[in-house]
C-alpha cells in the first residue's frame, strides 16, 4: 500500500489509487470538472493540478497514480496560481448566463469560481459563439457554456453504451455534438444532465421553470419500473418540478433511467381528481360520501364469491395490506396481484425475486437472459450488466428475440425449445453455466406471462438445479420484474386464496357473469374490454385504460403524493415519501380503502399509517426492515408441462409508455414517437 | 565544421538516386545481419554510448528511451516512427525520406531489433505525398530484397514495417496524439503516465522516435558509438541536420556537427544574413516552438541542446528561422500564435482557451492597440498555459511569446505609445 505525504500529512491508500483519491483520503478537497469516479479518466480540465515534489510541473492529480513516498502539496502558492489560471481560462469564453441559467445554484463552475475565480475579467476579446445542438426532447443544450470536460461523451460511451456523442473540430472550435444532428437514443441519457458540471446540458422539460433554491427536496423511490431507484423529488408549491437520482450504490448507483426522470409531467395530466359514479351510462362527479355509499351498497348486495380484487403495477404495500384485510373481511378469495398473468407463486420466495441482487451482478461471470430485454425492462439493471461486461471475463447468452443491449450477447435461440435444451444440459451453454464460478439466469416476465408460463418456470427451475445456480453464498436465479408493485404483492401474499381464481379465472369469470364486482386497484394493463361486463370500482390516478369502463372511480394518490412502501425486484423494501399532495379530492389509497371498509360495515381497524405498517410487518416481517434484503429461501417451483415453441417476447414494446403516468406524459409521447420513427427508418442492415 | 568523411546523410540533396542499389553503394544495408546478431543488449548499449539525443525536439537520450521497453513481452511490441514533420521552419525528415529512405528503413529494422519489436509503423505527414510514394517504394524494395519482413536480412528476426499517412494535423506529431491517430481516433494526446513504453499503440509497449533519430542509428552502429560521441560536445554529441530559412542569402538544409556556433552555421552554409550580420534582428533557433534569441545572443551562441537552453531557448528540431531588421517581429510571433491556436487539439483547457487568447492579444499588440499593462497580462497568460497542459503544445504556444516579451518588450511598449499618439492626434 503506497504511503504518501499530502500537505505534510501521511496517508496510506490502496494500490491503484490516484493522487486525487489520496488527497481525498487525507481530507483535502481537490476541485475538478472532468473527473468523475465512475467514468474513465480524461484529465483534460486541468483543475485538479497539485504540486508533487521532484516533478517539474504541476500534475493533474486525477490521472497521476499514487506512488510510495510521493510528497504532494495541494495548498501551495504554485497550486493556487495554477488553479486560478485554469479557472480564468475556463471562464474567458463562458457566458455570464448565471442569472438565467438552470444550473445556477448547483453549478460546479460557479462554486469553484467563488473560491478560485478572478473578480473581474481581463479578457477584452469577443467570446466564442457556438451553435446549440439538438439532442432530442429530453436534453436542451447551451453550447456556449460548455467547458469540454467530455463527461457526457464518456458517460454515453462507457456506461450507456451508445456512441452517439463526440467532439468535432479542434482547438477553441472543438464542439460536443452528435455525428449527425439527431436525438440521442439511450434510455439513460438524462444522466448527462447531472454529469454536466455547467449549464451546457439541461433538462428540456424543466428548462426555465424554476430556480434550484426554491425547490423543496423530498427523498423518495421510483416506481416506473421494478428497480426502485432512489430519487429526489424536487417540488415547488404543489407541483413536481423535476426528478433526480439519489445515490444508492446497491440499486441505481447515481444514475436514473429516463422514464423515471422525465415522465413526471404525466403526474399533472389526465388525473382523476374527483370521485365519480356512472349514472345512466355516464361518469359523473360526486362527493366521497356518495361514491363510498354506492360502492358499499353494491358490495353488500353481491355474493362475496362474485367479488374480485385486481392489483396494478404501481400499488404500494400499505394499500395492498388494506386490500388483503378487506378481502378477508368480505370473504372473497379472488385476489390477484399478478396483473400480467404470470404463474409466480409466493413460496419459495426465491422464485420471484432477483436473488443475485443488482450489485451482485458485478460478481457474476456468466449470465443467461431468458425472454427479457433488460434494456427496456430495467435500464439500470442493464447498465449493471454492461458495467460487469466492461470489466471483462463475462459471457452473456440470450434465449429470446435479439435486441441491442449495448454489450455483446450470444444468441442461443428464440424460444422455449432452446430453454429446454439448456435445462436438460443438451446445449453447450449449460456447460458454461455449470463451469462458471458465479453463474446467473435472468428470467423475464415476458417468458412467464404466457399460457405455458408455469412450465417455463419449471424449466427455469430445472436449469437452476442442473447447473447449480444456487450455491454456497450465491443465488444466480433471478426474475426481472417490470412492475414496482409485483414483488411487494407476492411478499404480502396477494394471490388467490383457497378456491380463489387467478387472473385468467377472474377474467373468464367476468365474461361468464360469475364475477360481478371487480375492484381495480390501479389496474391499467388489462384489456378493458375484458373487464367491462363487471361493476368495476377503479381506484386509480389517471384517466387511462380502466377509468372509461369503470362504474365507480375512487381517485387515488400517485407515488409522489404519498408516504408508502414499495419492494423492488430484489425484495428490498423502500419508503417513498410525500412530496406534493394529491390533486383535487384524491386521497391516499389506503385511506380510501379504510373508509370504504367502514362504509361496507366491515371496518378494517387500521387507522393510522403506523398501524398499517405494523400490520404489514406482521403479514410479512421482511417488509419491516427498510432497505434490507432478507435472503429468500430456495425450493421447488413451477409446474412441468408442455411448452409452446413460440418465441419469447418482452412485455415492453414501447419503453417510453408503460404505465398511466408515462402514458399521460407528453414528453414520453414525444420520445415514443421518435423511437418509432427511428425504428421505421432502420432497415435490415441496422443493428 | 563537419568533415565530409563524418557525414551520415551523403545524399541529403538527392544528387544520386534514392533506390536500394544506390543506397547500398552509399553503404546502407551493409552488414545489417551482423549488427542484428550482436543482440539487443549490444545495440542498446551502443546507442547509449553514442550519446544520441532524440532529434524530434525534446532531446531525450535515445538509448535510454529504448532501454525502457520491456525485456520480455507476451505479444506484439511496436516501433513507431514519427514522420509527421510539421514544425514550422523544419524540413529535415522530408529530405531524409526523399533522398535517403533506406537509412530510415534500415534504422527501423535495427531499432526494432534493439527493442524486440514485432512491427514498425511509420506515420508520415499527409501533405508529404511524393515522399510517401518514395518511402513506400523503398519499403517494397526492402521487402523484395528480404531485408525486412520474415527473417529480415537472413538474421532470423521477423520485422514488419508499415507506412501510415496522416491527415494533416500538427498535433498528430505529438507522440501519443500520433498513436491515437494511428489507431484511427481523433488525434488527441494521451495522459502520461502510462508512457508509451508501457501502454502505447493498441495498448502494447511502443517506442516513438523521430525520423532523423532512427535514420542515423545504422551509421552509429556501423561506425561505432565512439565515433559519434567524438563529434560535437559532451552531452550534445554527433551530427545534426539544420534547416536554415528566412532572411539568409541561401536558405538550406545541412548536416553539421552539434555545437557549431550559430554565426558559423549561417555564414558557412546559408551565405550569411541578408544585408550582413549586423542586419540580423533575431533568430528562432529550433523550429517555431522555441523562444527567439536576439542578435546579441546569436553572436556567440552554439547550436546544441544545452547551449541554447542556457540562453532560455532550445535546439528543438534545429529549424533555424532567421529574421533581419526588416521583420515586424511582433507580427511574426503573432503569426506563430495563430498557428498554435489553429493546431491546438482542444482537449485540455489551458491550451484550448489560452492559445486563442494569446493570438488575439498578440494581434492587438502588433498594432499597438493595447495598454502597457497588457504586456504583463500577456506574459501572465502564457504562464497560465505553460506547464499546465497534457502535452507540450501549450508550452510551445507560450514560449515564442515569452521570448518576444523577454527580448523585445521595448518594441511592444513603443508601439503602444505611438498608437496612443496617433489616436490622440486624430481626436
Amino acid at each position: 500500500m503506497p504511503k504518501l505525504t499530502i500537505d505534510g500529512e501521511l496517508v496510506e491508500v490502496p494500490p491503484g489509487s490516484t493522487v486525487l483519491q489520496a488527497c481525498e483520503a487525507a481530507g483535502r478537497e481537490i476541485p475538478v470538472f472532468c473527473y468523475h469516479p465512475r467514468l474513465n479518466i480524461a484529465g483534460n480540465c486541468r483543475m485538479c493540478l497539485v504540486e508533487v515534489e521532484k516533478m517539474p510541473k504541476p500534475q493533474a492529480s486525477c490521472a497521476l497514480p499514487a506512488a510510495d513516498g510521493m510528497v504532494v502539496r495541494t495548498n501551495s502558492p504554485l497550486v493556487h496560481k495554477a488553479r486560478k489560471g485554469v479557472l480564468e481560462l475556463l471562464l474567458i469564453n463562458h457566458p455570464l448566463d448565471c442569472p438565467i441559467c438552470d444550473q445556477g445554484g448547483e453549478c460546479d463552475l460557479q462554486d469553484l469560481t467563488l473560491f478560485y475565480g478572478p473578480d473581474k475579467s481581463r479578457f477584452k476579446e469577443n467570446k466564442r459563439p457556438v451553435a446549440d445542438k439538438y439532442l432530442g426532447p429530453l436534453i436542451s443544450t447551451h453550447m456556449t457554456r460548455c467547458i469540454h470536460c467530455t463527461r457526457c461523451i464518456r458517460f454515453l460511451n462507457e456506461i450507456a453504451g451508445v456512441e452517439e456523442l463526440g467532439a468535432v473540430h479542434r482547438g477553441e472550435h472543438m464542439e460536443i455534438t452528435t455525428w449527425v444532428e439527431a436525438a440521442l437514443s439511450s434510455e439513460l441519457q438524462g444522466n448527462i444532465i447531472d454529469l454536466c458540471p455547467v449549464g451546457a446540458l439541461n433538462s428540456k422539460p424543466y428548462e426555465y421553470r424554476a430556480r434550484t433554491w426554491e425547490l423543496k427536496k423530498t427523498e423518495s423511490v421510483d416506481v416506473l419500473d421494478a428497480v426502485g431507484a432512489s430519487i429526489r423529488i424536487d417540488s415547488r408549491g404543489n407541483e413536481v418540478m423535476r426528478i433526480l437520482p439519489r445515490l444508492h450504490e446497491e440499486v441505481n448507483e447515481e444514475w436514473l433511467a429516463d422514464k423515471s426522470r422525465f415522465a413526471y409531467d404525466g403526474l399533472k395530466k389526465r388525473r382523476l381528481d374527483v370521485p365519480m359514479l356512472r349514472k345512466a351510462g355516464k361518469l359523473e362527479p360526486v362527493d366521497w360520501k356518495t361514491v363510498l355509499a354506492a360502492v358499499a351498497e353494491r358490495v353488500r348486495a353481491t355474493d362475496p364469491n362474485r367479488i374480485a380484487f385486481l392489483i396494478g403495477d404501481q400499488v404500494d404495500c400499505e394499500t395492498m395490506v388494506l386490500v388483503k384485510e378487506l378481502a378477508e373481511r368480505l370473504g372473497t378469495p379472488h385476489v390477484e396481484c399478478r396483473q400480467d398473468g404470470s404463474p409466480l407463486g409466493t413460496r419459495p420466495r426465491a422464485q420471484y425475486r432477483f436473488n443475485t441482487t443488482i450489485a451482485g451482478i458485478e460478481q457474476a461471470d456468466v449470465c443467461l437472459l431468458v425472454g427479457t430485454n433488460p434494456r427496456f425492462e430495467a435500464p439500470l439493471v442493464n447498465a449493471r450488466i454492461r458495467k460487469r461486461w466492461r470489466r471483462g471475463g463475462f459471457t452473456v447468452g440470450r434465449i429470446g428475440v435479439p435486441f441491442d443491449l449495448t454489450y455483446p450477447v450470444q444468441d442461443l435461440g428464440a424460444g422455449p425449445p432452446t430453454l429446454e435444451e439448456v435445462a436438460h444440459g443438451w446445449h453447450s451453454f449449460a456447460e458454461k453455466l455449470a463451469a462458471a464460478e458465479r453463474p446467473m439466469l435472468i428470467l423475464g416476465t415476458g417468458a412467464l406471462a404466457r399460457p405455458d408460463g408455469a412450465a417455463i418456470l419449471s424449466l427455469a427451475h430445472r436449469l437452476a438445479e442442473s447447473v447449480r445456480l444456487v450455491r454456497e453464498g450465491w443465488n444466480g436465479f433471478n426474475v426481472l420484474h417490470t412492475a414496482a408493485a409485483r414483488v411487494g404483492g407476492l411478499e404480502l401474499g396477494l394471490v388467490p386464496g383457497p378456491g380463489g381464481r387467478d387472473l385468467a379465472g377472474i377474467l373468464d369469470g367476468i365474461e361468464r357473469g360469475e364475477i360481478e364486482l371487480v375492484f381495480s386497484i390501479g389496474v391499467e394493463e388489462i384489456d378493458p374490454k375484458r373487464l367491462e361486463k363487471a361493476f368495476v370500482v377503479h381506484l386509480g390516478t389517471h384517466g387511462d385504460r380502466t377509468a372509461p369502463i369503470a362504474s365507480a372511480i375512487l381517485p387515488g394518490a400517485a407515488y409522489t403524493e404519498k408516504n408508502a412502501t414499495w419492494v423492488n425486484l430484489e425484495g428490498r423494501p423502500q419508503r417513498g415519501r410525500l412530496a406534493v399532495f394529491p390533486p383535487g379530492e384524491a386521497k391516499e389509497d389506503w385511506r380510501i380503502l379504510r373508509a370504504l371498509s367502514e362504509a361496507i360495515g366491515r371496518t378494517v381497524p387500521l387507522d393510522t399509517l403506523a398501524q398499517v405498517r405494523m400490520r404489514m410487518a406482521e403479514l410479512a416481517p421482511q417488509l419491516g426492515e427498510i432497505d434490507r434484503i432478507r435472503p429468500a429461501e430456495w425450493g421447488s417451483f413451477g409446474r412441468a408441462g408442455p411448452v409452446d415453441p413460440a418465441p419469447f417476447t418482452s412485455p415492453i414494446r414501447d419503453y417510453w409508455r408503460t404505465c398511466p403516468i408515462s402514458r399521460a406524459s407528453s414528453v414520453m409521447a414525444e420520445c415514443s414517437a421518435l423511437a418509432a420513427a427511428r425504428a421505421r427508418e432502420a432497415t435490415g442492415t441496422h443493428g | 565544421m563537419l568533415h565530409d568523411r563524418d557525414r551520415i546523410f551523403t545524399n541529403l540533396y538527392g544528387e544520386r538516386p534514392w533506390n536500394l542499389e544506390a543506397a547500398r553503394r552509399r553503404g546502407d544495408w551493409d552488414g545489417t545481419k551482423d549488427l542484428i546478431l550482436k543482440g539487443r543488449d549490444w545495440l542498446i548499449k551502443e546507442m547509449k554510448d553514442s550519446g544520441l539525443r532524440g532529434r524530434g525536439g525534446a532531446g531525450f537520450p535515445t538509448g535510454l528511451k529504448w532501454s525502457f521497453m520491456p525485456k520480455q513481452a507476451d505479444g506484439p511490441v511496436y516501433l513507431v516512427v514519427n514522420a509527421d514533420e510539421s514544425e514550422p521552419g523544419t524540413c529535415k525528415d522530408r529530405e531524409i525520406i526523399r533522398n535517403e529512405p533506406h537509412k530510415l528503413i534500415e534504422g527501423c529494422l535495427l531499432a526494432g531489433a534493439a527493442m524486440g519489436c514485432t512491427a514498425g509503423y511509420i506515420y508520415i505527414r499527409g501533405e508529404f505525398v511524393r515522399e510517401a510514394q518514395i518511402l513506400q517504394a523503398a519499403i517494397d524494395e526492402a521487402y523484395e530484397a528480404g531485408l525486412i519482413g520474415k527473417n529480415a536480412c537472413g538474421s532470423g528476426y521477423d520485422f514488419e514495417l508499415y507506412l501510415h499517412r496522416g491527415a494533416g494535423a500538427y498535433i498528430c506529431g505529438e507522440e501519443t496524439g500520433l498513436l491515437e491517430s494511428l489507431e484511427g481516433k481523433k488525434g488527441q494526446p494521451r495522459l502520461k503516465p502510462p508512457f508509451p513504453a508501457a501502454v502505447g499503440l493498441y495498448g502494447r509497449p511502443t517506442t516513438v522516435n523521430n525520423v532523423e533519430t532512427i535514420a542515423v542509428a545504422p551509421t552509429i552502429f556501423r561506425r561505432g558509438a565512439a565515433w559519434f560521441a567524438g563529434l560535437g560536445r559532451p552531452n550534445n554529441t554527433g551530427t545534426k541536420i539544420f534547416c536554415i530559412s528566412g532572411h539568409v542569402n541561401h536558405p538550406c538544409t545541412v548536416e553539421e556537427e552539434m555545437g557549431i556556433p550559430l554565426r558559423t552555421l549561417l555564414e558557412k552554409h546559408a551565405g550569411g544574413v541578408r544585408g550582413g550580420w549586423d542586419n540580423l534582428l533575431a533568430v528562432i533557433p529550433g523550429g517555431s516552438s522555441v523562444p527567439l534569441i536576439p542578435k546579441e545572443i546569436c553572436d556567440t551562441v552554439r547550436m546544441d541542446f544545452d547551449s541554447l537552453r542556457e540562453v532560455h531557448s532550445g535546439l528543438g528540431t534545429a529549424g533555424v528561422i532567421v529574421m533581419d531588421r526588416s521583420t515586424d517581429i511582433v507580427k511574426a510571433i503573432a503569426r506563430l500564435s495563430k498557428f498554435y491556436m489553429h493546431e491546438s487539439c482542444g482537449q485540455c483547457t489551458p491550451c484550448r482557451e489560452g492559445t486563442g487568447w494569446l493570438w488575439r492579444m498578440m494581434e492587438r499588440l502588433a498594432r499597438g492597440e493595447a495598454e502597457p499593462a497588457e504586456i504583463d497580462q500577456l506574459l501572465d497568460v502564457t504562464k497560465e498555459i505553460e506547464g499546465h497542459t497534457i502535452c507540450a503544445l501549450g508550452d510551445a504556444a507560450a514560449w515564442p511569446v515569452q521570448g518576444l516579451i523577454r527580448h523585445f518588450r521595448g518594441e511592444l511598449e513603443r508601439r503602444i505609445r505611438e498608437r496612443k499618439l496617433v489616436t490622440k492626434r486624430a481626436a
